[in-house]
């Protein structure tokens, strides 16, 4: 699939003070002169920061690891998770399309994007507050249908409950992320057929909920202020 | 078939003990379930011991080749060369339907971080590299806690569990490419590039990361060793048949009345998966349609044929024709649209395919659109015999096994459905005699 540089495009990028000590941390678990293997988190880092990928961003990166800017050209438009164009400014949708999502109603959630969000997918709404896109098999297919909004899996979804969840995020929230029908995590819905002998007073939500709770940074953007930055390894 | 059936996998059998994360998901609640209790007496016994006894338990990779672990190990050199050795683990889980990985690396970590250690020791790796997909970003900040918690504990690193090893655990992650779970493209990809599978020879094992003796396994290979090695080679494979060994993580997804992920004795049969844990098929056996039993990579088989299937390796490929996998069992009931089930796989296929090689780049966009017309019944019946020459000439003429992947749904659909899509395709045809004629 071809995947192309946006039009439009800022004039600069710089990683936040932060955000370029977190960066620089990165390099140390790589070989020496292997730098490049950092690539993908950073330019990733870049998209948490700003919302989408921009060409500035590529190229602030390629000269951080000394790659060629084509180079890094390159793995940005070859991973589709990095988003060539701007997103909606609440939260981009990212609706589970494949097989056993499909089967499970994931038809519908495409639908009510189409419907709710626009007709076409890495497009703006009008408020300009939401986006979305059909993405393929996000490794959660227990849980079918799903969505990934912001850092979060929406899992066991039905079409009412995705048209809230759309409500909330374009309000401003982000809801509580998880299966949205009760379920713990990946166990039988109707109740545990293996290890039940489960102890009282243990976790309250799945350990994905948990640290989406913890963080509340599900749609935030990351500018390094959050982080601590422990290396607990030794120099390669 | 020698299993007895009906005796169902006991809690003390299961090596995933928190696979749901109902328990403490902490390092003190990992130990109170065993893990890491003599990871030393376990290295102490040395790199030949392991390998022996991994090769003598039966694990067959769980990334989907079903490859043997300890054969794979015991290519690694011996000694070095001057070159360090790498094991890697794949963290990439993206073939459509699978996702048992994913509840390992957020809610049972330490199996891994723990196998990781014992692993790289056995094959003389001082780093071991965990690539992840980019998607899984709490589970990532799960598995990055659990190797903070295991560092801090000295379970790993300067003197990994007081062993004299020195261990470095890296966490590594994808941007979204299904491609990159293919062991070469994923090397590249940790390299800094696009994620294009090598030509092989050479083997990881000779020369793979940055052009050293590497090892890349699945996380669930790696997450079982610590507890095979605990409890014995015998232990783990009493359980499935002979070459089958162990227990297993099976994803069960689509039209059952529970999925559910659940770790089951291998050659469990599929009635007894299906009715004990996933509360049976949606509608009934009856309304049983057909099966993928092993990810969306492998054929699909036809519901009266998977009842009393055995869910092993040699089952599904030797007697039905079809595969293991990764243990990710999609199930379709008659409501299903089976065509249209195998054409999104086609369309999977078209989009993940990295482009390298002509037969894969231009076969999967061809087939897709063939498919498109097989869906809605607008193919000639000719087509269905061309599509299926075309799988041919595609399958086993490709850098990497994706191109394979692609043709392998098709065949099963045309082996197993054929009278369908022909039947869609009559009726289409008389549709439109009908529009004809009433001009
Ligand atoms: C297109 C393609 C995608 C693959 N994706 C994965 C994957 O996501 N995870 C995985 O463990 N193996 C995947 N594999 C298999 C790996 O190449 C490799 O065989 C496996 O990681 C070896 O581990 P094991 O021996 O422990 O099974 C894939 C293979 C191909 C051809
Ligand atoms: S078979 Fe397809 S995915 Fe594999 S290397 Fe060739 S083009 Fe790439
Ligand atoms: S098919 Fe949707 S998560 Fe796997």
């Amino acid at each position: 699939m071809l995947r192309r540089l946006h039009p439009n495009q800022p004039t600069s990028f710089a990683f936040s003070p932060e955000n370029q000590k977190w960066a620089e941390a990165q390099l140390t678990k790589y070989p020496e002169g292997r730098q490049a293997s950092a690539i993908i988190p950073l330019l990733w880092r870049a998209q948490e920061q700003e919302g989408w990928l921009s060409r500035p961003a590529i190229e602030f990166v390629a000269d951080m690891l000394g790659m060629a800017h084509i180079r890094a050209l390159e793995v940005a438009t070859f991973y589709f998770m990095f988003q060539l164009q701007p997103v909606g400014s609440a939260a981009h949708i990212q609706v589970c399309g494949t097989l056993s999502c499909m089967l499970c109603g994931a038809e519908d959630l495409v639908s009510i994007c189409k419907e709710k969000i626009s007709p076409t997918p890495h497009t703006l709404s009008e408020d300009g507050k939401l986006s979305w896109e059909e993405v393929e098999c996000l490794g959660a297919c227990a849980n079918a249908p799903m969505a990934q909004i912001g850092k979060d899996y929406y899992e066991d979804l039905s079409g009412s409950r995705f048209e809230e969840l759309l409500e909330q995020f374009r309000g401003g929230n982000a809801p509580v992320p998880g299966p949205q029908n009760g379920r713990f995590s990946v166990e039988p819905s109707a109740g545990l057929t293996s290890l039940s002998d489960v102890n009282d007073g243990g976790p309250t939500a799945n350990k994905s909920v948990s640290l989406a709770k913890k963080f509340n940074d599900t749609v935030k953007r990351i500018d390094g202020t959050d982080d601590t930055i422990t290396i607990h390894w030794g120099k390669q | 078939m020698e299993r007895i059936a009906d005796v169902m996998l006991k809690d003390q059998d299961r090596i995933f003990t928190n696979i749901y994360g109902m328990q403490d998901r902490s390092l003190s609640g990992a130990k109170s379930r065993g893990h890491w209790s003599n990871t030393r007496e376990i290295l102490k016994k040395g790199r030949d011991w392991i390998v022996d006894e991994m090769k003598a338990s039966g694990l067959r990779g769980r990334g989907g080749a079903g490859f043997p672990t300890g054969l794979k190990w015991s290519f690694m050199p011996k000694e070095s060369d001057g070159r360090p050795a790498y094991l890697v683990v794949n963290a990439d889980e993206s073939e459509p339907g699978t996702c048992k990985d994913r509840e390992i690396m957020r809610h049972d970590p330490h199996s891994l971080v723990e196998g990781c250690l014992i692993a790289s020791f056995a094959m003389n790796a001082h780093v071991c590299y965990i690539y992840i997909r980019g998607e899984y970003i709490r589970e990532r900040e799960a598995l990055q806690a659990a190797i903070d918690e295991a560092y801090e504990a000295g379970l790993i690193g300067k003197n990994a569990s007081k062993s004299g090893w020195k261990f470095d655990l890296f966490l590594h992650h994808g941007a979204g490419a299904y491609i990159c779970g293919e062991e070469t493209a994923l090397l590249e990809s940790l390299e800094g590039k696009k994620g294009m599978p090598r030509m092989k020879p050479p083997f990881p094992a000779g020369a793979g990361l940055y052009g050293c003796p590497t090892t890349v396994n699945n996380v669930e290979s790696i997450a079982v060793v610590p507890t095979i090695l605990r409890r014995g080679a015998d232990w783990f494979s009493s359980f499935g048949r002979e070459n089958n060994a162990g227990t297993k993580l099976f994803a069960i997804s689509g039209h059952v009345n529970h999925p559910c992920i659940i770790e089951e004795e291998m050659s469990i049969s599929f009635e007894e998966l299906i009715d004990k844990h996933c509360g049976g098929i949606r509608g009934g056996w009856k309304n049983l349609k057909a099966v993928i039993p092993g990810g969306s990579s492998v054929p699909c088989v036809r519901g009266e044929n998977m009842k009393d299937a055995l869910m092993d390796f040699d089952y599904l490929r030797g007697e039905l024709g079809s595969g293991l996998g990764t243990a990710a069992v999609i199930v379709m009931d008659q409501s299903t649209d089976i065509i249209k089930a195998i054409w999104r796989l086609s369309k999977f296929y078209k989009h993940e395919s990295c482009g390298q090689c002509t037969p894969c780049r231009e076969g999967t966009g061809w087939m897709m659109r063939v498919m498109e017309r097989l869906v809605n019944g607008t193919a000639d019946p000719a087509e269905i015999d061309m599509l299926l020459d075309v799988t041919k000439q595609v399958e086993g003429h490709t850098i990497c096994a994706l191109g394979d992947a692609a043709a392998w749904p098709i065949q099963g659909l045309i082996r197993n459905f054929r009278d369908e899509i022909e039947d869609r395709i009559k009726d289409q045809r008389s549709v439109q005699n009908i529009a004809v004629a009433a001009q």
